[in-house]
Order: C-alpha cells, then structure tokens, then sequence
C-alpha cells in the first residue's frame, strides 16, 4: 500500500484509511485483519465516479457486501445560480435557471416563466400557440430526459448498449431543439411572456417524421429490457420505496408513481393547457427500480401522443403571437433571426429606429432595466420528468428577482437513497440511485 | 548522404520523438470528469452519431490511474477543486488537460462566490475548449488539435529545454490587464 | 425645478415613483425603501435620479372570509388551532395572485405543520421543502422560511411563512412531521443561516464544511472577480452600475 498525501490516517476519527490503488488488495485485508475489523468497512464512493450519475458522494458503510449505512455527500456542483439570478433581470434569470437541472431545461424555464407570468398577473394572456409550443418542447424534452435516465441507468449496470441506443434516439430530439430553439442545450427560450421565437418553417415535418421514427425505435427498448433477465435481475425488488415513504421523503415523479398512486402535476394542477391534452398518468405497482424503468418507457408513449396532438395544433396556428401583446413585457421591436441567420429585414430596423421614437426608447428600457414585476411571491410547480419541479420567485417590486429558490425534485428525491439502498447490497446502491435519476446539476443549483 | 542512402526499401527513419508523440496521440485514454452539462455532451461524443471511437478514444477510463487526458466537463466548483487537484496528481504522466466549456475554462456566466474562475487556477490546462456548452463535434476538434501538440511534444534534455523557453516567455508575458488595443 | 411645476408632476407619475400597490389586497407591508434608479451611491451618481425614493410594499393581509376553497382551509385550520389552544399561532393570511399564505409564530410551526398534516379536514401529506428569504430591511424579522404545503387528498396548496430576527435566527425544525425537510433545512442553514431546533444533524449541505458566512443572505456578496481583457476590466455583476 502506498502512502497518500491526501489521506493521511489523522483525516478520520476512528480506524484506519486504506487508499486503494489497484493490486494491493493483500495488504488491505492483511491490514483489516490486524485492526480486527474483517467484516465492517467504510467505503468513500465517488464524487468522481462513474456509476454515481454525476458528482454525487456516497459514503456506504458496509458489512461484507451488504450496506448497514448509506450517506449522499453533495454540494460538489453548487454554482450559485439562486443568487446569481438576483443580480440579473427578470428575462435573464431564464438564462440562469436553464442550467440547473441541465437534462430538462425547459422545465426550469416553464416553472420559473409561470411564477414572474403569476406576479405580473399576465396568466391568462399568454398566447395560445406560445403555450402549445411549451407543451411541445417539454414533452419533447421529457423524451430526450428519459432517454438518457436509461441510457446512463443502462450504462451503470453494464447494459452499454442501452446507453448507446438511447444517445442515439437523443440526439433526434436534440436536433429538433436546435431547429426549434437554436441550441441544442440551455434554451433560455421559454421566456416570461411567451416564448422567444416562432417556430421555424419546416419545423411541423421535422416533428412529424421524428415521432414516426420514435414510433419504430420505441419498442427496441422494450425489447431489449422489459423481459430481459439479466436486466431484470438487477432491477427487480431493488430500491423499494412504498407510498408512505414516499410521502413522508416527499418524494414525486417516476418513483411515486411506481407505488400505483397516479399523481401528475399535468393532471392534478393543469399549466400551459394540459387540460386539453388526451394522455394517460402511467403507474406500476411494485415499487422498485424496474417499475420506474417501466413507468419511464410508458411515459416516452405518452409524451409522444402528446407532442402530436401539440403538433396538430400548431399547424392550425400559422402566424399567431408567441409572446404577450403588452409591450411592457414583449419587447416592441420584435427583434427575431430569420432562417438564414440573419437579423430582421432593413425596413423593419428603419422603422424601428427611424420611424417610432418611442419604440426604439420602449425596447431600449427594456433590454437594459427590464421590466418591474409587483411585489410578492408566486410557486408554480410543473411535472418535470424527475417530479415536481417549482420556484419560488419573490419580487420587492423591482426588476430584478429578490429571491429565487427552486424545489428541485433530483434534491428532494435523492434523500431516498439511504432508505433504498440500506439493507441491500452494494451492487445495488448504484441500481437505487440511477432509479432515482437525480441530476446533480438540479441536486446542487 | 547518410544512413537514409544505404537503407533497404520498407524502412523510414524518424526521430524518438516522433514515433513518441505518434504513439502518444494515436492511444489516448480520458478520464470520465464528467460535471455539468458540459459531461453530458462529453458523453454523446462518445455516443453512436460522434463516434470518438474513430479517433480510437471511445475508452473513456474510470480510473485516472489509467487515463492520460483528464477533460474537465463543466463548471468547477470551491468543494470540487481539491478532489480535482487530486484526481489529477492520481493520473500518470505524460498528461493533459482539456477545460471544456466556458465554465471550466473562466468560470463563464457563473461569476460568483460557488464556481473556480477557471480550472488553470487549479491545474495546468493544455488546451481550452469555448462554447456553453460546446457542441460534440468541437470537443472532437479541440481534442484532435491537442494531438497535435501531442505529436509535437519534446522528449529529454529537448523538453527541459522547451519548459524552460516557456517559463521565461511567460515570466516576459505583458499581463493581461496591461495590454493594449481593441477588445479582441 | 419647483415642487409645484408640471414637471414634478411628470415625475411623480412616472412609472420609477408610482408605488407598486398589489391590487387585490387592501392592506399592504412595509419591508424597506428603494431609492434611487442606479444602483450608485454617494458623489458616483451622476444620474439626477439620486433623490427618487420608494417603499417596498408587499401585499397585506387579506380580509375574511377568503376566496373559495381558501377559507374552507383558512376555518379548518382556526378550528383545529382553537382545539389545540393556539389562538395565537397564525399572525395573518394573505391571498395574492390566488395563493394563500398563513404567517405563523415561530414557537408554534411545529404544532401547526403537525394539525396541517394529521387533521381530516386539512390533510396537507406533502411539503414541497423549505425556502429561506432575506429581508434585511425588514427589521426584527429579516429571516423568512416558506413553506409550501401540498395536499393531495383535496388538490390544495398552501405556503405557509415564518420569521425570525437576524439576532436570534431560530427556527422549530419541522424534521419530526415533514422528513423531506432534512436535506432543504439544512440548505436553508447552510445559505441564509437559520437554525432550525431539533434538526437531527444541521450541518452544511452544498457549501464546504469550512466556508465562512451563509453566501444567499443579502449581506454576502455575490463574490464575483473583475473580468480582465486587454486593458479592459470589467468589475463583477454586483458592482456594476445597474437598475435597481
């Protein structure tokens, strides 16, 4: 065993650290054996490791192979981005917020736009076509989330080819985000208002083929896992959490519903119109990691009807407003990039700065203070593919957040790991934490 | 001339350093430093449309005691960059260092009390890589321009001597709030 | 420019000096002042606008009975205060936009999350974690910890809010009746420096063990570093000139 700086033996409080670094294992179970401690072993894992879905630190006491303690260290990613938004304008912080849980952008967009749209008590103003483009985006987002949750779930039991098919059918999703958005991640297009752009020409085919694609690679997934009895054997029975549990943690999304309680923000407290949408809440009743892979599978189905129906309706909308008619908050000028990248046409910048005086001085108030938002507070949750996702924003009346927190669901539901994994084996930790998918992005802020 | 004269056909000559640096390039392994966003596109390279497998580094290593590129992908927070420093003293030399994304490379939008203003603050950075995050295919680049300075890297006394040069170019270096000029 | 001047007038309906009434509530709070539009104190402005001053006004108490389903709970909720014998607990409602908020005294938080969660006509199963405010101007309470409640046997949300002052910044851990509180309290600790009673480990969670101050309180700075380019610095976004 060699000797390492970082872990002198002064760093722990009792017993004695071993730092493993490959072909010593005699010298550790030699050194167990002298402290007489066989069986009990406290085993750092991660912040960098790849079976930790991230930057996550888990501290699992073990005896043999079977966990007696499981503890999640986190903070490894905080970025500040709560407090950054408070030195920001109201449109900006949508810049921020997209980046927190970085696998379902869209979702901290649309909550935090729903809560300054509930302060600015433009709710109802909202276009009809910037929501159904909100609808459409998350639940294109939903899919491309899900589809790594297996990928990477996949990925971190061995399946390796779960992790490549799902990157692949991601990056369909990406492409559309990039025709739609002009990014392939951290949007900012979901803005308080509306949303940033109209929907590019072409955009309804590019959805069309796209989901008749999903329509055939969907089930391989089923095919490769559903009865797949490697895959099951691993996921089966493991990380069981039963409804109380699940309350009492707080827990939502996926891993609520795999106990059969059909709870969905989209049904329960409809946003952006989700009344109108024809989809089923899918639930399993086993409460383990294989009916949350399950439940995510079916959800992609859903997701899928429900980005064509959004689709449907947007055709019907072909020139409609995406953003709210009050120039207190829509930007008057309108400023968008057309399909060749360029800017607006020369007669409308002439109008804009030659003709209408006060429209250049409204836009440039606008662009640099940004509009005030009354004071309060508003919590608009929405079903983000991890569970329920709110901000808490809270304005003092100026034009910029006063406070922005957000619920992250990665945060509250990773608590669950110690009660999933606690009792199992060690193999298992790592089942009950990809089941959980928490993004530590989200987990830390 | 010399020797190149009386060779049979079939044989080239090079320099060690050459085939060094050949080899080098030919055979990295990366470390999987996956953070932020940044990691997530890290990992679609390594995915079936990118394909880093043709460059032959699809092995992404999970132990940087067998890696030799450490891509730091995404943003570096104040509680990460000591498990940073020391997944980086971990890995064996000959090694690299690739700060991916704006975040890695200066901290970008998250001027702040939580993030590191930049991954050099804490490690030697060989090669930075802009973009928020950057897209699959300029990791690709930033990764295939790296092999070039692989390629070109010195051997011995050849390389006591290029760290020197540089150690005094950089000592000689106007710093950067004292130059002048347009913004560019 | 005289007080009495069309000009003043101008100003005094200029959108900077209208105070921003919440319209719904007829009372409104005081929790600071606003003075001028810049952010620049002292001889740097050179704005003109040095002299603008206005409240910070959050909305107020809203007058009984409330909004439908809200008083439903707003009544449950004093009935089951009154069997409990907690007169006192709530300090005030407020409805805003159609979100209910219920102030509640410090001392007793635990004693209401407890009839909030367990009584058949409440029924609040979940809490949606906690979220910690600063308000440095408003004085004897600067700290606030939200509460958002769910219940999902009647779909209703409610937040539920309570203060405590910068001196003793002490609040009950709602730990024993809401579990999913461990990790948010102890973020809000570790952020705003609130020290939750009864928590079962209040340590930090994001921030290092070591990190001095609690970084999202107003009084911390955003801790930014000037931006350096070519002769060019620009300072951090916190001491730029800026709207405010």
């Amino acid at each position: 065993m060699s000797q390492d700086i970082y872990a002198g033996a002064n760093d722990t409080s009792e017993g004695r650290v071993f730092t493993v670094s490959g072909q010593d294992w005699d010298s550790i179970s030699q050194g167990l054996a002298d402290e007489g401690m066989e069986e009990r072993v406290v085993v750092n894992m991660g912040p960098q490791h790849p079976s930790t879905h991230g930057v996550l630190r888990l501290i699992l006491e073990l005896e043999g192979e079977t966990v007696t303690e499981a503890r999640c260290g986190i903070g490894y990613l905080h970025t500040g981005i709560e407090k950054n938004m408070e030195y920001r304008s109201w449109v900006q912080g949508v810049t921020f917020c997209t980046r927190m849980d970085y696998l379902s952008p869209f979702y901290n967009e649309t909550t935090y736009s729903l809560g300054v749209e509930r302060l600015l008590d433009i709710e109802d103003e909202i276009p009809e076509k910037a929501s159904v483009m909100r609808v459409l985006l998350m639940e294109l987002n939903r899919l491309s989330s899900h589809l790594v949750c297996i990928a990477t779930g996949g990925m971190e039991i061995g399946a390796l080819t779960v992790m490549t098919i799902g990157f692949r059918e991601r990056e369909l999703v990406l492409d559309l985000f990039e025709l739609i958005t002009g990014l392939r991640m951290n949007h900012a297009f979901i803005r308080p208002g509306g949303v940033a752009q109209d929907l590019p020409p072409g955009a309804l085919d590019e959805i069309a083929g796209f989901v008749a694609l999903m329509k055939k690679r969907l089930p391989e997934y089923a095919a490769l896992c559903n009865a797949n009895p490697i895959f099951k054997a691993r996921l089966e029975n493991v990380g069981h959490l039963d409804l109380e549990g699940c309350l009492a943690l707080g827990m939502t999304g996926p891993v609520l519903r795999s106990t059969g309680y059909p709870w969905d923000l989209r049904k329960s407290e409809p946003y952006c119109g989700y009344e109108d949408y024809d989809f089923e809440v899918q639930t399993w009743d086993t409460m383990d990691a294989y009916g949350r892979f399950r439940i995510r599978l079916a959800e992609m189905w859903e997701s899928l009807k429900i980005v064509e129906q959004a689709a449907a309706r947007l055709a019907k909308l072909e020139g409609a407003p995406v953003m709210v008619s009050d120039k207190k908050v829509a930007w008057p000028s309108q400023l968008s990039i057309g399909r060749d990248g360029l800017g607006n046409s020369l007669d409308h910048i002439r109008h804009i700065m030659g003709e209408s005086m006060e429209g250049l001085i409204h836009h440039f108030k606008l662009v640099t203070e940004g509009f005030r938002v009354p004071a309060g507070q508003a919590y608009v949750p929405v079903e983000s593919p991890r569970g329920e996702l709110g901000a808490h924003v809270v304005s003092d009346g100026g034009t910029r957040p006063f406070r922005a927190h957000f619920r992250d669901p990665s945060f509250t539901n990773l608590q669950a790991t110690s009660v999933m994994s606690e009792g199992g084996m060690i193999a298992d930790v790592i089942v009950a934490v990809a089941s959980i998918d928490p993004v530590m992005g989200g987990v830390d802020r | 001339m010399g020797i190149e004269e009386k060779l049979p056909s079939g044989v080239l000559l090079t320099t060690v350093e050459g085939v060094a640096g050949y080899m080098r390039k030919a055979s990295f392994w990366p470390a999987t430093f996956g953070l932020a966003c940044c990691a997530i596109e890290m990992m679609t390279s390594g995915g079936p449309k990118y394909d880093l497998a043709r460059f032959g580094m699809e092995v992404f290593r999970a132990s940087p005691r067998q890696a030799d590129l450490m891509i730091v992908a995404g943003r570096v927070s104040q509680k990460m960059a000591p498990v940073l420093r020391q997944i980086y003293d971990q890995m064996a030399e000959p090694k690299w260092v690739l700060a991916m994304g704006v975040c890695a490379s200066s901290g970008g939008m998250f001027n702040n009390y939580a993030i590191v203003q930049g991954v050099d603050h804490v490690v030697p950075v060989d090669m930075y890589l802009p973009g928020c995050p950057p897209r699959p295919e300029m990791l690709i680049d930033a990764i295939l321009k790296l092999h070039d300075q692989v390629q070109a890297g010195k051997l011995g006394a050849n390389r006591l001597a290029q760290i020197e040069q540089r150690e005094n170019d950089a000592l000689k270096a106007v710093p950067t709030s004292e130059m002048k000029g347009l913004l560019r | 420019m005289s007080d009495q001047g069309p000009d003043q007038a101008a100003v005094d309906q200029s959108p900077e000096n209208t105070a921003h009434l919440p319209a719904e509530a007829g009372q409104v709070q005081a929790v600071g002042a606003r003075s001028g539009m810049f952010g620049v104190k002292g001889t740097g402005d050179t704005s003109g606008y040095g002299g603008l001053a206005a409240p910070i006004v959050f909305p107020g108490a809203t007058s009984r009975p409330l909004e439908g389903w809200r008083e439903d709970v707003a009544a449950a909720l004093d009935t089951a205060l009154a069997g409990g014998g907690l007169h006192t607990a709530l300090q005030q409602v407020v409805v805003h936009r159609g979100e209910v908020t219920f102030h509640v005294r410090r001392e007793d938080l635990l004693a209401v999350a407890t009839l909030l969660r367990d009584d058949p006509a409440l029924r609040f199963e979940l809490c949606s974690g906690v979220s910690g405010v600063h308000y440095p101007a408003d004085t004897g309470r600067e700290l606030h910890a939200v509460y958002h409640l769910l219940s999902m046997t009647f779909n209703r949300r409610i937040r539920l809010e309570v203060t405590a002052p910068d001196a003793d910044p002490r609040l009950p851990s709602t730990v024993p009746v809401y579990p999913t509180n461990d990790w948010h309290e102890r973020e809000t600790f570790d952020m705003f420096g609130i020290v939750f009673d009864g928590h079962p480990a209040l340590t930090r969670i994001l921030m290092p063990d070591d990190w001095p101050g609690h970084p999202q309180r107003k009084d911390y700075p955003l801790g930014g570093i000037p931006v350096e380019y070519k002769g060019g610095t620009v300072p951090p976004p916190d001491q730029r000139r800026s709207y405010n």
